[in-house]
């Protein structure tokens, strides 16, 4: 099943989205933290791990996915997020502090929750494995519609919670999809270095399909995601979809990535001006109307992270609620 | 199928706390579809200490799951499950497994309700067994409760009789919280842990009812001093307090009852009564539950204290497995009595 021009338009602007999101955090992120670094200072305090080179692996996979369906991702949520629609002004306000975020500035950047879509984090590797599986339980049992989708990054899968979570999601046919984002780095450990068979080849010990996704390219992760979704959707059970994909910046933001070669570096390809190229060679849109889009999409950032900045901060004493229900 | 101490029938009947945890469990789950039971050997067996004995076959194996022995995983399974609309039951024999997937425990799903800004809640309720005094060492005879105790978002409650089993199991499946229903192994009701603490049964109503978070139980009024326990070791004050009343001292037995929320009001208001204080633990010493007690008289009025206070509790060893030094490790009623002399004599 390959993507409608629509479809690409929408993967293209939800891309784009991500990165100019990026942009503007990795620039207001080193605000007050010149000429000394610290992680704790300026208006975007603590660790940030941004999407940059990882945004096809967001469309690609929640273009198909509908308002019963639920995601997880990881500790570098933001692609995924956007391309999931959490409201783009409460997250920036979350990942700010501010009172208006989506969790009221309790969660963070790694803990972007937002229920109207289905969609939570975890800042553990693996972790969301099991919630991703459960929610999947749950609709399984309540017989409702839906499935759901647990992103990981190549390192996770050396976690204990994948393999478990995996045996039992394909020992009950969960309506499940594990998403491994394959960047080649945990933090400076390569995928050669840390795990001797992939996520993707590990599939057949559960079971169920497994599938590797080459180029970092949205169309052909929309096509493979089209078949594990389908998958879980005819109650088959899990699979395990794996997908090539780059980080190009540091494992946070302050990680100089010394641990990578400069030919390595220097080979790394952007995929946002690769697909918005081929959007516009194969005419899925005209140049008028992605000069449009792209100032829409420019427009909702610089929105979004206005209403982060001209926010309230939350009361102190509010850190006090939400402890329990 | 676990073998069971024998409960007696009729009207007044006397249950064990197995029989009485189960029979809210029922009683929720007839009332709840979104109730479901998961853990290790949950179903066929009817759980390791008898407490889901025959839910299997009233509510399906959809209902009641028998796992692989993968704590993280259905831990985080259920977890998951609460988010979007289950209240699944968790069961966790031995606390000392919780070593395996205290990270799903501790930084998810104790943390997902505060995380997410109240956005997802998690009605989660885990069934676990804790304690020794049956020579099962180190790793299967630990209470771990000020462990669990240590992080927000959980609630707990250590029932010590089948009355307050069944009352505060109604209680965590109905709260949309994390909730940790505790039972010592040996008060559990199992024939092969041993049932010579015969008080931990009780006569259980047949109606439901619930009893509340943070609302400690005072078992014997007394004037002397105040020997506060939860769990085992509030029989085992129980029975100190019956051999210091043979020597002349009134003792005030106060069960904690919920150990998260804690019921610091009726702690001050015996203590500020009796004016000494002896704290019976089983955990371990350092930083745990007894040192809870201690701190709060300290930080609302040390002034009623007419005595230093004195803790009996493991010593901050790991549970060993010989029977004398085991015995060494575990609270009993001669070790609160000799306690509790202390710090009459010390004023």
């Amino acid at each position: 099943m390959k993507p409608t021009p629509k479809q690409r338009i929408w993967m293209y602007e939800s891309m784009l989205k991500s990165r100019l999101f990026d942009d503007a955090l990795f620039e207001a992120y080193w605000e007050g933290k010149k000429p000394v670094f610290h992680m704790g200072k300026g208006p975007l305090p603590g660790e940030m791990h941004q999407s940059f080179g990882q945004e096809p692996t967001a469309v690609g996979v929640c273009a198909h996915l509908g308002p019963d369906d639920a995601v997880g991702a990881g500790h570098r949520p933001h692609h995924v997020a956007i391309a999931r629609g959490v409201n783009l002004k409460r997250m920036a306000a979350e990942v700010f502090g501010k009172k208006t975020g989506l969790s009221g500035g309790r969660g963070g950047h790694m803990h972007l929750y937002d229920n109207n879509v289905n969609f939570f984090c975890s800042g553990i590797i693996a972790e969301g494995m099991g919630p991703g599986a459960g929610i999947a339980l749950a609709r399984k049992m309540q017989k409702k519609p839906g499935i759901a989708v647990a992103y990981n990054g190549d390192g996770a899968v050396n976690q204990g919670a994948f393999h478990e979570v995996m045996n039992m999601a394909a020992l009950w046919k969960l309506p499940f999809v594990c998403v491994i984002e394959d960047n080649n780095y945990a933090v400076s450990v390569t995928t050669k270095e840390s795990t001797v068979v992939p996520a993707w080849k590990r599939a057949a010990g559960y079971d169920c399909p497994g599938e590797y996704v080459k180029g970092n390219d949205p169309d052909l992760i929309f096509e493979a995601a089209a078949r594990a979704v389908q998958h879980a959707r005819e109650g088959k059970g899990p699979s395990i979809l794996e997908i090539e994909t780059e980080r190009l910046h540091g494992h946070f933001i302050g990680d100089s990535a010394g641990y990578r070669s400069k030919d390595e570096v220097a080979g790394q390809k952007d995929p946002i001006p690769v697909y918005r190229k081929r959007l516009l060679d194969e005419k899925a849109l005209t140049a008028a109307d992605m000069e449009t889009l792209e100032a829409n999409v420019k427009e909702e950032v610089d929105a979004a992270l206005k209403f982060a900045r001209d926010s309230e901060y939350p009361a102190p004493t509010e850190a006090l609620d939400r402890v329990y229900a | 199928m676990a073998q069971e101490a024998p409960s007696t029938g009729g009207s007044s009947r006397t249950l064990t706390m197995a029989r009485a945890g189960r029979e809210a469990v029922i009683a929720e789950m007839r009332k709840d579809p979104n109730i479901f039971v998961i853990g290790e050997d949950v179903a066929k067996l009817g759980g390791v200490f008898g407490t889901t004995v025959g839910m299997a076959a009233e509510f399906g194996a959809e209902r009641v799951i028998d796992t692989p022995i993968s704590e993280t995983g259905f831990i985080g399974i259920a977890t998951g499950a609460a988010m979007a609309g289950m209240r699944p039951i968790v069961e966790i024999a031995f606390v000392d497994f919780i070593g395996v997937c205290f990270n799903q425990i501790f930084n998810f799903a104790a943390k997902t309700h505060y995380m997410s800004g109240g956005q997802f809640k998690v009605p989660l309720t885990m069934m676990i067994g804790y304690g020794g005094g049956y020579n099962d060492a180190a790793q299967h005879s630990q209470c771990l409760i000020g462990t669990l105790a240590h992080v927000p978002g959980i609630r707990i409650v250590t029932p010590a009789d089948a009355y307050d089993a069944k009352g505060l199991m109604h209680t965590c499946l109905r709260d949309d919280n994390l909730t940790i229903w505790m039972v010592h192994k040996a008060i559990w009701g199992l024939g092969w842990l041993g049932t010579a603490i015969k008080t931990a049964m009780a006569t259980v109503p047949e109606e439901e009812y619930a009893i509340p978070f943070g609302q400690a139980r005072i078992w014997r009024e007394g004037t002397d001093v105040t020997l506060v326990g939860y769990g085992i070791t509030v029989h085992h004050s129980l029975q100190a307090a019956e051999k210091l009343a043979a020597e002349g001292i009134s003792a005030e037995v106060l069960d904690l009852r919920t150990i998260v929320p804690m019921d610091r009001d009726a702690i001050m208001k015996s203590v500020a009564k009796t004016g000494r204080l002896v704290v019976a633990d089983e955990d371990y010493m350092n930083c745990g539950v007894t040192a809870e007690v201690l701190a709060t008289i300290a930080e609302r009025n040390p002034k009623i204290l007419k005595a230093p206070a004195v803790r009996v509790a493991n010593p901050d060893i790991p549970v060993p497995f010989s029977r004398p030094m085991e015995n060494f490790a575990l609270p009993d009623a001669d070790k609160i009595v000799a306690a509790a002399k202390a710090t009459l004599k010390a004023s």
